[in-house]
């Protein structure tokens, strides 16, 4: 007997959608297709209006799509209404019932699928445990602060066990400090819980910090997918380059068999399968500081700033442009403002995108 | 089922009710000032539609069949218009520094403020009406207290005056909801601003509050002149058949008098005061803007 | 001094608050008055509370206020709950159709009265209880939609698409959802059309036909026989029955969303 591999989480197949009618019609999604294992943190990045709450809502029910089909865990759920899939949703104002207490947020799902109401009572203790919520069980929402807030709203998505916990950007709303110790609690969670969470967020730190994997979204396409330490470190796009962490962008023209020669002249040894314009990203912790003429690249210190675990260098490119370079070791001697310096840049750190 | 027939089938209610017992009324209203009056029922159904009720408001025919002017109803259209229009600027003149004194105050005392300023719009026109002649009735203590220092006797019933004081009281609210909707929101920096560039306290009130707060005065004024217009309690009770307005002169037709097209040529033409009024307001307001 | 306070604000506000609530204090005041006169204060009494509450014409006066008003502002709230649901959302056409709705709340009041009486006359309706209700009805819609439809404006739609995900279907999410967060702007909007309905004199004046009063109408013929104490007990009756349900209605519509 051959063992089938389960169908995926969520399944999206060659989605698009519009918004807006005739000459007003603005495409969010544009022919999406993507695959969501099982048990998977899965985040959707980019920046607001790319399509990824879109895509969250298609998934949800809450809009339907143009063309093209969604499953969830092999069942097409392309036509039901969010009422029928086997989903649910952690808002992004969370959306709590004002006029219910916690404890009647958390069973509302429960009800509406008819549970016992012994079965009920233990579920909903259940969830509110899980979320350290139980002694807020009689308040109202307008009684908890917003991380408070918060857990109920995860502990109302999760009691009715979905197959995919979908989360719409829900950290935004609170402080670094309670964000960061969430962000914690999420990745916890989603390993307790064992169920797939799809994430959306515009906060590339966050979804390196919780994803298994990251699709980074824009103008409504996936431009790439992959491990956070893929996206971080080999980037296919200019833009996913650019959006994700800092990085140092230069032009330049491929050279046949390997190499780049950028606009300024000189020669960079990036290995390549490209041809023309092309753009070479370096992380700024990827370059050093090297004396004058011994390095790839020339260029005049602007600025340092001292960042504690690190010092950052603000260069200047003889060229025009500047550059970021990240000295790991604050403690280690740094040239003065005005100085010209050479930089070192690794061939293997060089990446090299089309335009 | 689509949405369009769902908003339809919960839309069409309402507006059928409201078009089959305001809109329908008010076009067979227009059509019966065209006719003569009738029988029993008021109306003479059979006659051929003429614009004799209207040219009935200016012109009279003398008993040898010449037109002669007719002031009567022309005065009373004068009066209801002067009547409103005064009500319209005492209102605005008193309304105005309550609603910027309401907009000064705590959450707490705006929302009393609010709330008293609201009640005495939902309760009895006619009631409140009422109180005014009771306070100023010939007996009363104001009416003895004013006679013992005039050197000659003052009625302050049954005027102009009167009526005057009671249609203030009666729609003085409809000015002070806008204008403190307009300064609730009203950005009080603009006016600190105001002042460092050397503005005093009056002249920032003329030069920055005023202009801002124009759409409220606009919005106010209309709220009041038009209900003053079409007035019928406040000239009825402290007017007392002396000061007559546009309203009690068409509740006569459909009274004693049994005139119903003249009085529904009466009702047009306080709709159509009332249109040309909206208009130029909108118009006035248009240009300011643009 | 803070630059929001101007000079002579708050005396004109004291003044305008004085205009307002003086005469309607004084009524209530002789209301209590003893002697028949008026003029001349005896003692307190509440003679003529007893006298109202007894007599045969005032009674059915009332009794036909409270049935249009319950009927009225009934048929109008459901309505206009109606049509707040239909104009949540934006359409083509929403502003002609809140134009209609609104429409009774611009109208000179005594030009829609005479224009439904020719309506009614000439359609051989009977003037009346069942004239009365229907015209009520249609004037107290802007009274009810509006109050609903700024409660349902405060309604984010994410409360309703929350339960849906949370596997509730419309029906379901209207009664657990939607309903429980409109009710106090119903509520609202009901009381409100109610008071507009009780203290309606035009219409109905226009509207009763022979042999039927409400209270207005027969105050208003009362007034017009002249000042009499049982006329001040009737007035401060429904102006303190107004007075309780505004104040109800208000605090329904600041109830926490």
């Amino acid at each position: 007997m051959t063992q089938v591999p389960p169908s995926p989480a969520v399944s999206i197949r060659t989605v698009s959608k519009s918004f807006g009618k005739g000459i007003y019609a603005f495409r969010v999604l544009d022919d999406v297709s993507l695959d969501i294992g099982r048990r998977e943190f899965f985040t959707l990045l980019g920046p607001s209006g790319c399509g990824k709450t879109t895509l969250l809502r298609l998934i949800a029910g809450f809009e339907t799509a143009d063309s093209g089909a969604i499953a969830i865990e092999g069942e097409d759920v392309t036509a039901r209404p969010p009422f029928h899939r086997p989903v649910n949703t952690v808002f992004q104002s969370y959306a709590l019932f004002p006029h219910l207490t916690v404890e009647q947020n958390v069973a509302f799902a429960l009800e509406e699928q008819g549970m016992a109401r012994d079965a009920i009572r233990r579920r909903v203790g259940e969830a509110l445990e899980m979320m350290r919520m139980g002694a807020f069980a009689r308040r109202r929402p307008a009684e908890l602060s917003g991380g408070q807030q918060q857990r109920v709203a995860l502990a109302r998505a999760l009691a009715p066990r979905p197959r995919v916990l979908l989360l719409d950007e829900p950290l935004s709303a609170l402080d670094l400090k309670l964000r960061k110790e969430m962000q914690i609690e999420l990745k916890m969670l989603q390993e307790e819980a064992g169920i797939t969470f799809l994430f959306v967020t515009h906060d590339q730190e966050e979804a390196l910090t919780l994803s298994d994997r990251v699709a980074v979204m824009q103008s409504g396409r996936i431009l790439q997918m992959g491990s956070p330490r893929e996206i971080y470190e080999a980037p296919t796009h200019r833009f996913v380059a650019d959006f994700i962490g800092d990085i140092n962008l230069l032009d330049g023209e491929a050279l046949p068999g390997g190499g780049v020669r950028l606009d300024s002249g000189t020669v960079l040894p990036a290995a390549h399968a490209a041809s023309g314009r092309v753009t070479v990203a370096i992380r700024p912790e990827r370059a050093r500081l090297v004396p004058a003429g011994t390095g790839a690249l020339e260029a005049t210190l602007v600025h340092s700033a001292y960042l504690g675990t690190a010092m950052l260098h603000k260069l200047e490119l003889p060229v025009g442009g500047t550059f970021l370079l990240r000295q790991s070791d604050p403690a280690e001697a740094a040239p003065e403002a005005g100085r010209r310096v050479g930089l070192s840049l690794p061939g293997e750190a060089l990446r090299v995108l089309a335009q | 089922m689509s949405v369009a027939f769902r908003r339809l089938c919960l839309l069409s209610p309402a507006l059928l009710v409201i078009l089959l017992l305001v809109g329908v009324p008010l076009c067979l209203m227009a059509w019966v000032s065209l006719l003569d009056k009738g029988g029993s029922a008021g109306v003479d159904w059979s006659s051929a539609p003429s614009a004799a009720n209207y040219v009935r408001l200016v012109w009279e025919e003398d008993f040898d069949g010449t037109m002669i002017l007719n002031t009567g109803y022309l005065l009373i259209f004068l009066r209801s218009v002067a009547l409103a229009a005064v009500t319209t600027v005492l209102s605005l003149a008193l309304g105005l520094p309550v609603a910027l004194w309401m907009a000064s105050l705590s959450r707490t005392g705006r929302d009393v403020m609010l709330l008293l300023i609201t009640i005495p719009f939902w309760t009895n026109l006619l009631v409140r009406n009422y109180a005014w002649l009771i306070i100023l009735r010939e007996d009363g203590w104001v009416s003895q207290f004013v006679n013992m220092l005039s050197p000659w006797p003052v009625q302050l019933l049954y005027n102009d005056a009167a009526v005057a004081i009671g249609l203030t009281y009666s729609f003085l609210p409809f000015t002070i909801l806008p204008l403190y909707t307009v300064f609730e929101k009203f950005d009080w920096r603009l006016l600190e601003a105001a002042h460092d560039l050397g503005a005093t306290r009056r002249r920032a009130l003329r030069r920055v509050v005023l202009p801002i707060a124009t759409p409220g005065i606009v919005a106010g004024a209309l709220l009041v002149f038009i209900p003053c217009l079409g007035a019928f309690v406040t000239p009825a009770l402290l007017g007392g058949g002396k000061t007559l307005m546009l309203g009690n002169i068409i509740q006569m037709q459909f009274g004693a008098s049994r005139n119903w097209p003249f009085g529904a040529t009466l009702a047009v033409v306080l709709l159509a005061i009332m249109l040309v009024v909206m208009t130029a307001m909108a118009l006035w307001r248009n240009r300011r803007t643009a | 001094m803070s630059p929001r306070r101007f000079p002579f604000t708050r005396e004109t506000a004291l003044l305008v608050l004085a205009y307002l609530y003086v005469p309607v204090a004084v009524l209530i005041v002789y209301s209590f008055n003893a002697n028949r006169t008026a003029t001349v204060w005896t003692h307190a009494s509440v003679d003529w509370y007893g006298r109202i509450l007894v007599n045969p014409s005032i009674q059915a006066a009332a009794w036909n206020s409270l049935v249009i008003a319950v009927c009225a502002a009934t048929a109008a709230t459901v309505l206009a709950l109606l049509a707040a649901l239909a104009t949540r959302r934006a359409f083509l056409g929403r502003g002609a159709s809140e134009a209609v709705l609104n429409m009774p709340l611009i109208l000179p009041e005594i030009v829609v009265a005479v224009a439904t009486l020719i309506l009614f006359v000439s359609l051989g309706v009977k003037l009346g209880l069942g004239a009365m209700v229907a015209a009520h009805t249609a004037f107290c819609i802007p009274f009810a939609y509006l109050p609903i439809r700024a409660r349902l404006e405060g309604i984010s739609g994410t409360y309703e698409e929350a339960a849906h995900d949370l596997y509730a279907n419309r029906v379901r999410t209207f009664r657990r959802v939607t309903m429980p967060l409109l009710w106090p702007g119903v509520m609202a909007g009901f009381t409100l059309a109610f008071v507009t309905s009780l203290d309606d004199f035009l219409t109905s004046f226009f509207l009763a036909g022979p042999g039927m009063t409400t209270l207005p109408v027969y105050i208003f013929s009362a007034i017009r026989a002249g000042i009499s104490p049982e006329i001040n007990a009737i007035s401060a009756v429904m102006l303190v029955v107004s007075v309780l349900l505004v104040s109800l209605s208000f605090f329904l519509g600041r109830l926490r969303r």
